[in-house]
């Protein structure tokens, strides 16, 4: 589908919402183990060391980083800031940028 | 006829500002958590900072901040996606069946949360 970078950035957007929506379930999970006894604490490591875990928390924590770069980009057009077509394109060009980088420094902190 | 029956604030007004609210109160949320686990904890440590009582009022803020904005962010999808003029009376009722469960679910975390943070 052909569309301006400015509708992928805004559909990546509603996207991200619905998928963090469901990966709270795993940041919850996670924050039960951790927190429930010294046991459930060690298990809750040794399960994130498994290849196939860490691709999950990294595909929530990528989620969280795209989702809060594209808010942030609200916040700052409420402003009044990069509110023409120039500045939104430029505005979603920036939010790629900066996820991608993040979601790499990301990954590399995961594993 | 728009009835605004099922946003959150009753008004776009209001759910345009909580949408923000919540935003930056989840915004900080993640980024002390990230920093902290940056950071490198081990279990006491952790178990020491969630039993603060700021911590504890932190992450509920947090918990009902992620109620609201995902309640927001959902009713907009929701009625842009599952609605009569795309589909006929089953928008209706998709929307209305996919609110009451993502509400559930919502509920669900909101209340294990608590019994999270409170329960150990």
């Amino acid at each position: 589908m052909r569309l301006p970078v400015t509708a992928w950035v805004s559909i990546a957007h509603r996207a991200s919402g619905v998928f963090l929506f469901a990966g709270m379930a795993v940041l919850i999970w996670a924050l039960d183990a951790s927190l429930a006894s010294p046991e459930s604490f060690a298990s809750l490591r040794e399960c994130l060391s498994s290849p196939l875990v860490k691709l999950v928390v990294w595909a929530v924590v990528a989620g969280l980083i795209y989702h809060t770069m594209a808010g942030v980009k609200h916040l700052v057009m409420d402003f009044g800031i990069g509110e023409t077509m120039e500045g939104s394109i430029l505005g979603s060009r920036i939010v790629i940028a900066l996820s991608v980088v993040l979601i790499l420094l990301a990954g590399v902190w995961i594993w | 006829m728009v009835t605004a029956v099922t946003n959150l604030g009753r008004s776009g007004l209001y759910d345009w500002l909580m949408q923000r609210v919540t935003a930056v109160i989840l915004l900080a949320y993640f980024l002390y958590v990230g920093c902290v686990l940056l950071g490198g904890v081990d279990y006491p440590a952790w178990k020491e900072l969630h039993a603060q009582t700021w911590m504890r009022v932190f992450s509920l803020l947090a918990l009902l901040s992620l109620g609201a904005h995902a309640w927001v962010g959902l009713w907009a999808i929701f009625t842009d996606y599952l609605t009569e003029r795309l589909m006929g009376t089953t928008g209706n009722v998709l929307r209305l069946a996919a609110q009451a469960v993502c509400a559930l679910i919502m509920f669900t975390y909101i209340v294990w949360g608590i019994q999270i943070l409170w329960g150990y």
